[in-house]
This record gives structure tokens, C-alpha cells and sequence, in this order.
């Protein structure tokens, strides 16, 4: 089997379960307890907490809440701080190619009464900063901006965004759910006030995941409970998730040159080996500016699904901005939100590369996908209808 | 998510391609919705010949158009007229609630082949 839909999510490597492991069943105790099963839990958040703290950058552990992962860590975000700030104006900002973990998000927001903008991206799907600076207004208390983008790539201009919104006193949070291992991040160099992280994206297991909170940036909590996560996030810690997402992001930091590089490497390969040997073929998002793991191609007259399912067949496993893997009839917003018509989005593939990937993986994805879109194609009355000679 | 049924007509689709001068040719659907299917039908003595087709779309898309074609071969116009999408879903084994929709557009092409045939026979 070969797997390159890291961007879904990853393995969990052997030295981040080895490090979780004694906490599930010999080191089970309650962080909040007072005994000496307790401590030994709270110890071991503790030292989590300064591990994740030290991977972005942070300069205070208490800047760290622990959630149950990038999802949970949006909502907290956008919810409290919109609640915190309400007072203060009632204007947000995002864009147009957020994670439906953020959209959705404002959605929500717009329904209670806040007035959001939509920046949109440009056609390589990086954000358009001249209409983000014009979306800016003297009621704006909020923004959230991801770093990369889950499904293209894109890196945004994180740093450029931070330094506005610092200099405007609003309040910045960006998803770096997908950017967390694969870009070097310091939300101090950057002027990142919030930002979310998932650790089944970075080799640690799902349901875990954290929001930095930079302090002084006030944030109502979403959920009530106990004091847990200083009254933030209430519920018994996830011991062996925090232990393990601490780990993670050690690793994440300690091998991020080679990791990246490596990646690239391979990454280049792909791109380079499919546009030598399949016809009619895109690349989607900036050439450069995208993370070092994501592959996304538009294969010209064929439906994504139908693609996804031969790879499948050949042991291969990608993910597809087609509408039919998500049960809606539209395809990826973020694919027609750069300016693809819907029948390129729905042809379109995401690779999403990671450590268990070789150049061997690289080598057999390129072998076999010329014979696969060769049979599509013949089958598609679209490339008969275009005569084949349409090309980007 | 899809049956085994689904799955070999979706790998080994049944009469792919065209037919050329054919009595009649349907295309339904568009690229928005991710589906297009193109029908052709060849009509002997109101009977049906031939059928072959080309689709763009998912796996469902193609096991139905490809499930449709066998349905029809060798039936009268108006048996293939009575072609339900329903009857093409269920010659499949079933098809997942959200893709019944591919098995409506087969019924559609199929008929759209037969209108074309009708109005070039003055019918």
C-alpha cells in the first residue's frame, strides 16, 4: 500500500506512541489529582505543554490549551474571541479558502450578528492582500487567516497578515493545522496572537490538538466545566494525547530542515514525473509558495472519484477535490474559488506526501498513472467532445 | 461503499465507445454536477441493435451507463423507453443513497438516444 494522503492524516511514528503508551495503562492517573498517580500525570502534561510551548515559539507554557484537536481549536478560537471582544466592534475577516472548520465557523458568527468578510485568493491560490488590507475597517476585532491551505498547499503570507493586524490592534488567529512539521513557525517573529494545531496531522494520534493563545488576548471559553486548561478548555486531560502531541511537535521541530527537504525532493519528483508522462494536466496553487508535502493536479476529462478508486485498485492513496467523495454536488470551493471551472475541479487529485513515503512510492505512482488516465479518457466524452487538445 | 456489481462495471465497463452513423445519440448531464453521459443507439426493425457509450463521471456514472447498455441490447424501442433508474440500480445490487442520481442520468441518456431517433425518423 502505498499512502500519500498525509494531509488527511498521518501514522503514529514509534517514538511518539513508545512515549505515550505507559500512560494509558500503568501511568493512567488524573492530572488534577493530588496523589502521587496524579502528579505523575500532571507532570507529564506539564512537560508536554513545555515541549509544544518551545515547537512554535511561544515564550509562556501558559499560552498552550490542549483541545481535542484543529477543529475544536478553530471554534474555541473564533467563538471566544468573538465573544470576548463583541464590545469592542463587531466586524471578522477570513477567506474564501478556509478549512470548513473556520467557514462554517463564520457562518455561525454571521447568524449572531457579526458582519464578516470574505477575502478571496488569487489564482494561485495565495490571499489577495490588497483586498484583505481594504477589507480592514475601524470595527474589525477579529481575523483568521489559515497558513496553508489543506487541500492546494498554498502557504499565505502569514507574517505580512500578523504584522497588519498588530499594527491595527486586531486580534490574528491562523489554522496551522497543515503548515505544523512542514514550515518553520515562531508566533512571536510572525505576530501570531492564535493559532490552532492538530496532532494527527504531525505523526501524533487523533483527538488531540492545541490553541496558542498569546497572553493578554482575551477568550471566552465554549464549553463550561471544571478548571481544567485554566477554566478554557474544561475536561479531564487527554494524558496520553498531550504526552504524545508534545512528542510529536518535538520531532516535527527537531527534524523540520530534513523533513522539508526531503519532501521537496520527492514532492518535485512527482509533480515533475506527471507532467512528463500524462497530458493535459495542471498544477493547483503557486508553484513555490506551497508546503513541501502537497501535490495537487487537475487531470483534464476525468472525474476524480473515478481516478481516486483506479488508484485505489493499484494500491495507491490520494484524496480528490471531486464532490463525489464529499456527497455534495459541488465540487472543492477552494479549487473553484482559484478559478477553475468545475469540470478541472472535479478531475482534480491531491497527493499529500509524508515520512513513510519513498522515492520508490514516487517512482510506481508515475508508472501506473498514464495507463489509468489513458482508459478514463478513452471512455470520456469530453476529451471526444475537445478533441484532446485543450492543455494548461 | 459501492457493491461488487458496481465495482466490475465500473473496471471492466460493457460497450464503451461510439457508433458511428448511429440511429440515434443522447448527451446528458454537464460538468458541473461531474457527470456526462453520452448514448449512442443503433435501431434495426424497432429493435436495439447496438448500444454503446462514453461517460465522464464518478464510478457510479460509469457502472450505470455501463449496466444501462446491457439492459437495453436486444430489446424493443419501446421496452428500452421503459427503462427505469430504478431497474439499472438495482441490477447493480444497489447503489449509495447520494449516487442514485448517476442511475437517474442513465435512464435520461438512454431516452434522450431514443428521442433523437424518433425525431430523426420523423416519429
Amino acid at each position: 500500500m502505498i499512502y500519500m494522503d498525509y494531509s488527511a492524516t498521518s501514522y503514529v511514528k514509534d517514538e511518539v506512541f513508545n512515549e505515550m503508551a505507559p500512560y494509558f495503562k500503568d501511568k493512567f492517573g488524573n492530572a488534577s489529582s493530588i496523589h502521587a498517580m496524579g502528579r505523575e500525570a500532571r507532570k507529564a502534561v506539564d512537560a508536554a505543554r513545555e515541549k509544544c510551548a518551545k515547537a512554535i515559539g511561544a515564550k509562556q507554557t501558559s499560552e498552550i490549551f490542549f483541545t481535542s484537536g484543529g477543529t475544536e481549536s478553530d471554534n474555541m478560537a473564533i467563538r471566544g474571541v468573538c465573544a470576548a471582544y463583541a464590545g469592542k466592534g463587531k466586524h471578522i475577516i477570513t477567506s474564501t479558502l478556509e478549512h470548513h472548520a473556520v467557514l462554517h465557523t463564520f457562518e455561525e458568527m454571521a447568524k449572531q450578528g457579526f458582519e464578516v468578510t470574505y477575502v478571496p485568493a488569487d489564482e494561485k491560490g495565495i490571499l489577495d492582500m490588497d483586498a484583505f488590507k481594504k477589507a480592514i475597517r475601524p470595527d474589525t476585532i477579529f481575523v483568521s487567516i489559515m497558513f496553508a491551505n489543506n487541500e492546494i498547499g498554498t502557504i499565505q503570507p502569514i507574517n505580512e497578515i500578523g504584522d497588519i493586524c498588530r499594527e491595527k490592534g486586531i486580534v490574528f488567529h491562523t489554522d496551522a493545522v497543515q503548515a505544523m512539521g512542514n514550515v518553520s513557525i515562531d508566533v512571536d517573529k510572525l505576530n501570531v496572537d492564535m493559532m490552532s494545531i492538530s496532532g494527527h496531522k504531525i505523526y501524533a494520534p487523533k483527538g488531540i490538538g492545541l490553541l496558542y493563545v498569546r497572553k493578554g488576548i482575551k477568550f471566552n471559553p465554549i464549553t463550561t466545566g471544571g478548571s481544567h486548561e485554566r477554566g478554557k478548555r474544561p475536561g479531564t486531560e487527554n494524558v496520553p494525547g498531550i504526552v504524545a502531541l508534545g512528542k510529536a511537535m518535538e520531532l516535527a521541530n527537531d527534524n523540520l530542515d530534513a523533513h522539508v527537504s526531503r519532501m521537496i525532493e520527492m514532492r518535485d519528483k512527482l509533480i515533475d514525473g506527471i507532467f512528463e508522462n500524462v497530458p493535459h494536466v495542471r498544477l493547483n496553487g503557486d508553484r513555490d509558495k506551497r508546503l513541501c508535502t502537497n501535490a495537487n493536479i487537475s487531470f483534464e476529462y476525468v472525474e476524480g472519484e473515478s481516478l481516486l478508486l483506479n488508484l485505489d485498485l493499484k494500491g495507491i492513496c490520494a484524496s480528490s477535490g471531486s464532490a463525489c467523495t464529499s456527497g455534495s454536488l459541488d465540487p472543492s470551493h477552494v479549487l473553484l474559488g482559484i478559478g477553475l471551472d468545475h469540470q478541472t475541479a472535479h478531475g482534480s487529485i491531491r497527493f499529500s506526501l509524508g515520512d513513510g513515503n519513498t522515492m520508490e512510492d514516487i517512482d510506481y505512482v508515475i508508472e501506473v498513472l498514464p495507463g489509468i488516465l489513458e482508459n478514463l479518457r478513452a471512455m470520456s466524452p469530453l476529451y471526444e467532445l475537445e478533441g484532446g487538445v485543450k492543455n494548461v | 461503499m459501492y457493491s461488487e456489481k458496481v465495482m466490475d462495471h465500473f473496471q471492466n465497463p460493457r460497450n464503451v465507445g461510439e457508433i458511428e452513423n448511429a440511429s440515434g445519440v443522447g448527451t446528458v448531464g454537464n460538468a458541473k454536477c461531474g457527470d456526462i453521459m453520452k448514448i449512442y443507439i443503433q435501431v434495426e426493425d424497432g429493435i436495439l441493435k447496438d448500444v454503446k457509450f462514453k461517460t465522464f463521471g464518478c464510478a457510479a456514472a460509469i457502472a450505470t451507463s455501463s449496466m444501462a447498455t446491457e439492459l437495453i441490447i436486444g430489446k424493443t424501442v419501446e421496452e428500452a423507453l421503459d427503462l427505469t433508474n430504478k431497474a439499472v440500480a438495482e441490477a447493480l445490487d444497489g447503489l449509495p443513497p447520494v449516487k442514485m442520481h448517476c442511475s437517474v442520468l442513465a435512464e435520461e441518456g438512454i431516452k434522450a438516444a431514443i428521442e433523437d431517433y424518433m425525431a430523426k425518423q420523423g416519429k
